[in-house]
């Protein structure tokens, strides 16, 4: 795995290291919110590890701490969760081709990850840049969690650094040059129309998948309508 | 929050993580089969539809982490933050300046006491 690494430009290394390091934070935050939420030393570190999505570890443990079930909790961050899915179809040869590398794979897939992965044209270095960032990620993510659980209230807000605005930034500027193409940015931005419109009314994580939605654009229009003319 | 609850979410989302894959690869042995072929490329429609659905998705979380905060809309510094990022991504400026003066607008914004 090493060798595939040191095909990777400088540049592209630090990239996702600067990466790397907002998440390291966001997972020290972490840490620190779930103890103060009440939860057990081990249980944020057991959700870094076998979890490993921010967005639903931060989910059950605000909808835990305000007071709620956890079985919605659990079946929110689920749903939150489920864009998992049509990412690894974008990208499963890119992961590997390899039942192992798939089962280890999968689980390195975050939107970073998919995003990094996805901007890269050559498939050896989409891989690369994959399994780099991936396991950083895992590693700085789970690392931070435990810093965090252990420093406790010490933490300081992410968002008093901005980081919450540093992520949307990242996955934006990786995904830029896919919206070049006209018909990928029309499904996009229907997308993201319709997520926008429904997030005031719906739990969180459904706007996201209803985006798909923006598919609809792919459609070709029916041959029909040109026959009708004709005749 | 139980070790119940915790490995029900990590089983759960562990399986949608896994299931893309395997399911492409089921596809691309399904197109082998059917061309008689041992290896076989997937359909460009399909493919085409694959990666552009991944792209909405990213693009619809972009757009709702920047611009909406626990469901509602979100205030200033996070949307003008992401904004300043976005603009340098499209003036090809390095992605590292994209994502540390997106933070940096939105701290800034936010020292300054907008919201």
């Amino acid at each position: 795995m090493r060798s595939i690494w040191r095909t990777l430009p400088p540049a592209l290394q630090r990239d996702m290291l600067a990466l790397a390091g907002a998440l390291a934070v966001i997972g020290m935050s972490f840490g620190a919110i779930a103890v103060a939420s009440g939860l057990d030393w081990w249980m944020p570190s057991a959700l870094s590890v076998l979890v490993f999505a921010g967005g639903s570890q931060f989910m059950v443990v605000g909808v835990v701490a305000a007071g709620g079930g956890i079985v919605a909790a659990v079946l929110g961050a689920l749903v939150l969760n489920a864009r998992h899915l049509p990412f690894g179809l974008a990208i499963g040869d890119i992961i590997g081709r390899g039942k192992l590398a798939r089962l280890v794979g999968s689980h390195l897939m975050i939107d970073e990850s998919v995003a990094f992965a996805m901007a890269q044209k050559d498939p050896a270095r989409a891989r690369a840049v994959f399994w780099f960032l991936g396991t950083t990620a895992f590693a700085v993510w789970n690392l931070g969690t435990i810093v965090g659980v252990l420093a406790g209230q010490g933490i300081a807000d992410p968002k008093a650094f901005g980081l919450d605005a540093a992520f949307p930034a990242a996955l934006l500027a990786l995904v830029l040059p896919a919206l070049k193409d006209t018909r990928t940015r029309n499904a996009a931005l229907l997308g993201a129309a319709i997520a926008l419109a429904t997030t005031p009314f719906l739990p969180a994580g459904l706007p996201v998948l209803l985006a798909l939605g923006g598919l609809v654009v792919l459609i070709p229009a029916p041959r029909q309508t040109a026959e009708e003319v004709s005749v | 929050m139980t070790i119940t609850a915790i490995l029900v979410l990590a089983v759960g989302t562990y399986a949608f993580r896994v299931a893309g894959p395997f399911l492409r690869a089921r596809m691309v042995k399904a197109a082998a089969r059917r061309g008689g072929a041992t290896t076989a490329e997937l359909p460009p429609r399909l493919t085409e539809l694959m990666s552009t659905a991944a792209t909405v998705l990213l693009v619809a979380l972009v757009a709702t982490a920047a611009l909406t905060d626990g469901g509602s809309f979100a205030g200033v510094a996070l949307p003008a933050g992401v904004f300043a990022g976005g603009v340098l991504a499209w003036r090809k400026v390095p992605f590292v300046v994209v994502v540390i003066v997106a933070a940096v607008v939105a701290a800034g914004l936010r020292l300054l006491g907008m919201p």
